[in-house]
């Protein structure tokens, strides 16, 4: 049954309403496919046994007439997402054996839509990372590899890692990420799978760990644009318990698709191509600049000039409300607890064993930039610069519809590579942070290989609120690619 | 700018996480290679201009200031790891 993986959602969900195949088949084909790529270590948690039990309800409701959106479609959840009775880990050791008693409102979204969950992927710890090599569960493999030279295992880009990974395998047909800086939209691109961090407030926050609260959004993780607009438009929309949850109307964004770029000006900002930009990402950047020309957009020159304070913007503002955040793992409540001599002691052990190397830095940078006498200098500091970062794209929206950039500046790297240095990881987020910080929509679209065969994708940036416009450009830009996706594993 | 041992110390009993005096060398030297790349943010001007404190500027909403959930102690001590009698307990804090 393994050509049932090799559907899009799109094409399964309309082959599920024809009865082509059962909820069921479609669910045993990839709990198989799971089984067989084990290796990947893209789940954190499996849960079979609920897939199957949630696959016969679909076609019970598929028979009475009575399918939803995603009825049938097999996902997988990212383990940031709290789910009811099913572990929820983070990723870090602190959430030991957690199970919450609730359902995150973005999964149950998705389970009122019908769709099958089939387990919790795996992520960098608490979502701080770009490679999935933080995770308490190990890494995980990109199931692309390099043609010639050597045979290793390459990182799925982070966080949202094993959703990357699932998803481009054919393990799952769709998945959840969380994007804080990037966390969706780069491992999609490293990938080669279609990743879209929606604007900030689309995406009900409540039931998700939270990261850092002013800049975490939930988004879909597909191998079609298509696919991504159908499970966005599911997972969107008002939640009275999450006070930052828009209020506007959720459009369909699949109905935007087919009507194509012309007439928009896409906006190519200067601050993107700095000296020593790589090569082929540079190359695959003109080609997609060429493809929306040819379909009829106008290309603008446009310029963002805060684009190189982000990132040090954004590890100021995401360590300070992480060091918050995560102060609630205290050994008391849930999770991990190591004995100590007083509460004090208790709190300082349990969290010297519970987080990982990379969450006590943020923490600890977080404590600092936020501690009496440094507030002022790097905390209002960067939410000042912050605000001058979203004013370029405010500025820049003036003159275009939509801005295509690189997602992220190079392609998979060896699982392994970059650990030495912090600063160093964190330049892999120097393209998609700006959008983050902004509060603007962004997705990445897997756009063309590296001379290795390795997966880059383009970014799409629009306004606030016109994920409509981004879905147009994206699918332009995967009619022109013309990308090999992977096939069923 | 540097962080010294005796920073990271007083930075690390702020967040409550034991680091172990031998550590502190490394970690310090490590927080001071982020907080260094963070300094080029002094090169910008932000003379009148106001703070950025959230992700969207929508006005958030009011609503009543009423009890709407509860009566839930069994699910809330389910996932502690030493709960008794509908508390969570702690290390005894008074003597």
């Amino acid at each position: 049954m393994t050509e049932l993986t090799s559907f899009t959602i799109a094409q399964a969900r309309d082959r599920l309403l024809r009865k082509e195949f059962s909820a069921l088949e479609l669910t045993e084909a990839h709990l198989a496919s799971m089984e067989r790529n084990k290796d990947f270590n893209a789940f954190i948690t499996t849960t079979p046994e609920l897939a199957r039990e949630r696959a016969k309800a679909s076609d019970e409701r598929i028979a009475a007439g009575k399918a939803g959106a995603l009825e049938g479609i097999p996902l997988g959840i990212k383990d940031l997402f709290c789910t009811e009775g099913v572990m929820t880990t983070a990723a870090s050791h602190i959430l030991d054996a957690f199970t919450p008693r609730y359902e995150s409102t973005v999964s149950q979204k998705l389970r009122d839509a019908g769709s099958v969950m089939l387990g919790k992927m795996n992520l960098d710890e608490f979502a701080m990372g770009s490679s999935n090599i933080t995770s308490y569960y190990g890494p995980v493999k990109n199931p692309w590899k390099a043609k010639g030279g050597s045979n290793a295992d390459l990182v799925p880009g982070g966080s949202s890692g094993g959703s990357s990974a699932a998803v481009s395998g054919h393990l799952v047909m769709g998945a959840t990420g969380t994007d804080t800086g990037g966390s969706i939209r780069q491992p999609a691109a490293f990938t080669g799978i279609v990743g879209v961090k929606p604007t900030y407030g689309r995406c009900s926050r409540w039931g998700v760990v939270a990261f850092a609260s002013s800049l975490d959004q939930a988004g879909p993780m597909t191998r079609t644009v298509r696919d991504a607009a159908i499970m966005l438009k599911v997972m969107c929309g008002h939640d009275a318990k999450d006070s930052t949850s828009s209020q506007m109307a959720v459009p369909d964004f699949e109905a935007v698709l087919g009507q194509g770029v012309k007439g928009l000006r896409i906006g190519i900002p200067k601050e993107y191509r700095p000296d020593g930009l790589n090569a082929e990402v540079d190359a695959l950047w003109n080609k997609g600049i060429g493809w929306l020309q040819d379909a009829g957009a106008t290309i603008v020159d446009i310029s963002l000039p805060h684009t190189k304070y982000a990132l040090p913007t954004y590890y100021i503002v995401a360590p300070a409300e992480a060091s918050s955040n995560l102060a609630r793992y205290d050994g008391v409540r849930f999770g991990l607890r190591q004995d100590g001599k007083s509460l004090d002691d208790m709190y300082a052990k349990t969290r010297a064993a519970g987080f990982g190397a990379e969450v006590k830095r943020r923490i600890l940078i977080g404590t600092y930039v936020l501690s009496a006498g440094y507030y002022d200098a790097y905390y209002l500091k960067a939410q000042k610069v912050r605000a001058l970062i979203a004013k370029d794209f405010t500025d820049a929206f003036k003159k275009c519809d939509a801005i295509l950039t690189p997602t992220a500046p190079t392609a998979a790297f060896a699982i392994g590579e970059k650990m030495d240095d912090p600063v160093a990881m964190y330049l892999n987020d120097v393209f998609t942070v700006p959008a983050s910080l902004a509060g603007i929509p962004g997705a990445s679209v897997p756009a063309g290989l590296t001379a290795e065969g390795l997966p880059l994708g383009l970014q799409v940036l629009t306004k606030s609120w016109d994920e409509e416009t981004m879905f147009r450009v994206c699918q332009t830009l995967e009619e022109s690619a013309q990308f090999p996706t992977l096939g069923a594993l | 700018m540097s962080l010294d041992k005796a920073t990271v110390r007083r930075i690390a009993t702020l967040a409550r996480i034991e680091v172990p005096d031998a550590d502190l060398g490394t970690v310090a030297e490590q927080l001071s290679g982020i907080m260094g790349w963070i300094e080029q943010l002094k090169e910008v001007n932000t003379d009148n201009v106001a703070p950025m404190s959230g992700g969207t500027d929508l006005k958030l909403p009011w609503r009543k200031d009423e009890v709407t959930d509860g009566d839930k102690v069994d699910q809330v001590l389910a996932n502690a790891p030493d709960g008794h009698d509908g508390f969570f307990t702690v290390p005894k804090v008074v003597e």
